[in-house]
């Protein structure tokens, strides 16, 4: 996960806390997406970035994970075509891990 | 869930864009607080 | 309308190892944090030797010697199986190793700016000199008496914040910052932007080596890469296009940079397309050099996982476009794809702009084009990454449009994914995989009538430069040539612009007919 964006995030997290604060991913594929939630819930795997170490609980969600809270007719402007794309199963089963 | 949540993007120029994203939740009635677009290429 | 045409294509490579190692930007920003790093520390035990980077499949497709057909019938992972009977050099183009470039830089430095040791320099001096098409270069002599010994390399680099560069594990020589102050001028953007200009001019001389377009006869020349030069006062002020056609001795042309992220070629396809069409110019050269910053941009998750730094190419090309002859592809400038400032951010509100809005105009079906060249990132560098195979997700967002439109059946979304797709072969140099890369090998299927027609499709990240949140594309489709050249012009009918014409009144009727 970004450098910069790990520094935004935890930022987010100190101002708004575990609670209020999700992180919506939109990642391409299932390894990545699966770092970014872990990076922002037990720290980031990696010790690249500034939360390396730093265990935030914060749940994070891929937007796929989310349509039925999104309404029909955005969700199929926005996002629907590439569920045809992308592995949504995959992607789903990888980030949820992390939220255990 | 997402309502009245504060929500940070993470979005993929190769997946789903922040932007796109950013649509949804705002539709679902949370707030958006920060979005951004990663790009590996 | 006489379309303008695709009348030669150029391709080079450089290997650059070394300067993946000290100017990639992601080593630089580690050397900064902690020069004592894992990845700085293991780094160098993945770098590819220059042998290794030639017979990597991807480099032989993106120089011609294979085609992207080829490519996909030789298994992966493409590094642990060359290509047989791979070269140096290619039907359209080369791939130069880091020595000679360090070389090249010099030559086609004006400030004095890069200095090389002088058992180094003597060597790539003879080499040069045997060079085919840089044996000739203005400036060649830059080789002979201006070395300096490693111990001057050494304090420059130590004390006077100069870029090293290194060959052979051996320091060679350096580049020295242009200003003591200006960062605009720091030796670190000085040695982005002598590269890229050095792999510009070297994509450039092989076009006018390998083709008929002589030097003075090149009108324009539109560069397209992502780097900025300048100073402080106009840090994007430019001209590298002017810049790089000196050194290729096109004295006659003059020429501006382009710039929109990794959709700069696409764009400046189209800009020479209607420098030509409108008469303007007869003999337009878009050329783009290739980037430091992104040697080994992934390089972390290639260490991490056994692989080579496989981001160790800069990559280059330069198209010309002139005016029809009758016979070289034409560019449909009536059917230019463009992602609107108003079209929405979602992929599909992007594909749609780009690549089914400009074939309604034209009325054609997506699976009228016979091959879509969308961003060609080579898929070893980029699944590792975390991006996944990107072509592939744009030929399935492609594809799936289609089935959204109907032109095709849900079922049918991979077999068609096959037909009109081909594997990434390009470097992740930012700009240089957006379509570019496939315009030599679509000329040569179009002419051997392979195909009838391609969609070149470039896509930018604007939102990178933190102006916008915007995303960028336009595509253009090159097509066979009806053969009739200019003449159409004065032909009363044009059977394309009829084509269009009906198009149009048919989905008005249809319009109408819904409601």
């Amino acid at each position: 996960m970004d450098l910069e964006n790990q520094a935004r995030i935890k930022e987010l997290h100190d101002k708004y806390g575990s609670e209020d604060l999700i992180v919506v991913l939109g990642g391409a594929e299932a390894e990545a997406s699966g770092l970014a939630a872990e990076t922002v819930a037990t720290g980031d795997p990696t010790f690249a970035g500034p939360l390396s170490g730093v265990p935030l609980g914060l749940k994070a969600y891929h937007i796929f994970e989310l349509k039925e809270e999104v309404p029909a007719e955005v969700y199929e402007e926005q996002i629907s075509m590439m569920e045809m794309v992308l592995d949504v199963d995959e992607i789903i089963n990888e980030v949820k891990t992390y939220r255990q | 869930m997402l309502k009245g949540k504060k929500i940070a993007i993470l979005g993929d120029r190769d997946g789903i864009p922040g932007p796109a994203i950013e649509e949804c939740v705002k539709a679902a009635q949370a707030e958006v607080v920060f979005s951004t677009t990663e790009c590996f290429v | 309308m006489s379309f303008p045409v695709v009348k030669g294509t150029a391709y080079a490579l450089v290997h650059a190892g070394s300067m993946l190692l000290y100017q990639g930007s992601t080593q630089m920003t580690e050397r900064l944090k902690n020069a004592q790093s894992d990845h700085l520390r293991e780094l160098p035990a993945h770098l590819r030797k220059y042998e290794d980077a030639v017979g990597y499949p991807p480099n032989q497709a993106y120089i011609g010697n294979i085609t992207p057909d080829e490519l996909k019938e030789i298994p992966r992972p493409w590094h642990e199986n060359p290509a047989a009977g791979a070269g140096r050099d290619g039907k359209y183009g080369e791939i130069m190793p880091e020595d000679e470039f360090f070389g090249l830089m010099k030559i086609v430095d004006s400030f004095d700016l890069v200095m090389l040791e002088e058992a180094f320099q003597d060597a790539v001096k003879e080499k040069l000199q045997a060079h085919q098409i840089l044996k000739d270069i203005r400036d060649i002599n830059k080789l002979e008496g201006t070395a300096c010994s490693a111990a001057e390399i050494q304090t420059l680099v130590a004390e006077h914040g100069a870029q090293p560069l290194y060959s052979g594990g051996k320091p060679a020589g350096c580049v020295k910052k242009a200003h003591e102050f200006d960062e605009a001028l720091s030796s670190e953007v000085m040695l982005g932007n002598l590269a890229n200009k050095a792999s510009a001019v070297l994509a450039l001389r092989l076009l006018l080596a390998k083709t008929d377009l002589r030097p003075e006869e090149v009108d324009y020349i539109v560069e397209c890469s992502e780097e900025a030069c300048g100073d402080m006062n106009q840090r994007g002020g430019g001209n590298f296009a002017k810049a790089i056609g000196e050194m290729c001795g096109c004295i006659n042309a003059t020429g501006s940079d382009t710039r929109s992220f990794c959709a700069g070629p696409a764009h400046s396809l189209v800009e020479a397309a209607a420098l030509v069409q409108s008469g303007i110019y007869s003999n337009v050269v878009v050329v783009g050099g290739g980037s430091t910053a992104k040697l080994g941009m992934n390089s972390r998750d290639h260490v991490k996982k056994g692989l080579p730094a496989l981001e160790d190419m800069l990559g280059a090309f330069a198209v010309h476009i002139s005016a029809n002859d009758g016979a070289s592809p034409v560019i449909r400038t009536d059917a230019i794809g463009r992602h609107r400032i108003g079209s929405g951010a979602s992929p599909q509100a992007v594909m749609t702009a780009i690549v089914t809005d400009p074939l309604d105009k034209i009325g054609y079906k997506i699976t009228d084009i016979d091959r879509y060249a969308p961003e060609l990132q080579n898929p070893e560098i980029t699944e590792p990454a975390g991006a996944g195979n990107v072509p592939l997700a744009n030929y399935k967002m492609i594809s799936a449009l289609a089935v959204k439109r109907g032109d095709l059946q849900k079922a049918d979304l991979m077999k068609a994914v096959d037909s009109f797709g081909m594997p990434g072969f390009a470097p992740t140099q930012g700009h240089i995989p957006s379509g570019a890369p496939f315009i030599g090998h679509a000329r040569e299927m179009i002419l051997e009538g392979k195909i009838e027609r391609a969609m070149i499709i470039g896509k930018g990240s604007l939102f990178l430069g933190r102006l916008t949140n915007l995303f960028d594309g336009v595509s253009l489709i090159i097509e066979k040539n009806s053969g009739r050249g200019a003449d159409t012009e004065d032909a009363g009918f044009d059977e394309e612009q009829a084509r269009g014409m009906i198009a149009e009144a048919l989905r008005d009727f249809a319009k109408a007919f819904k409601g």
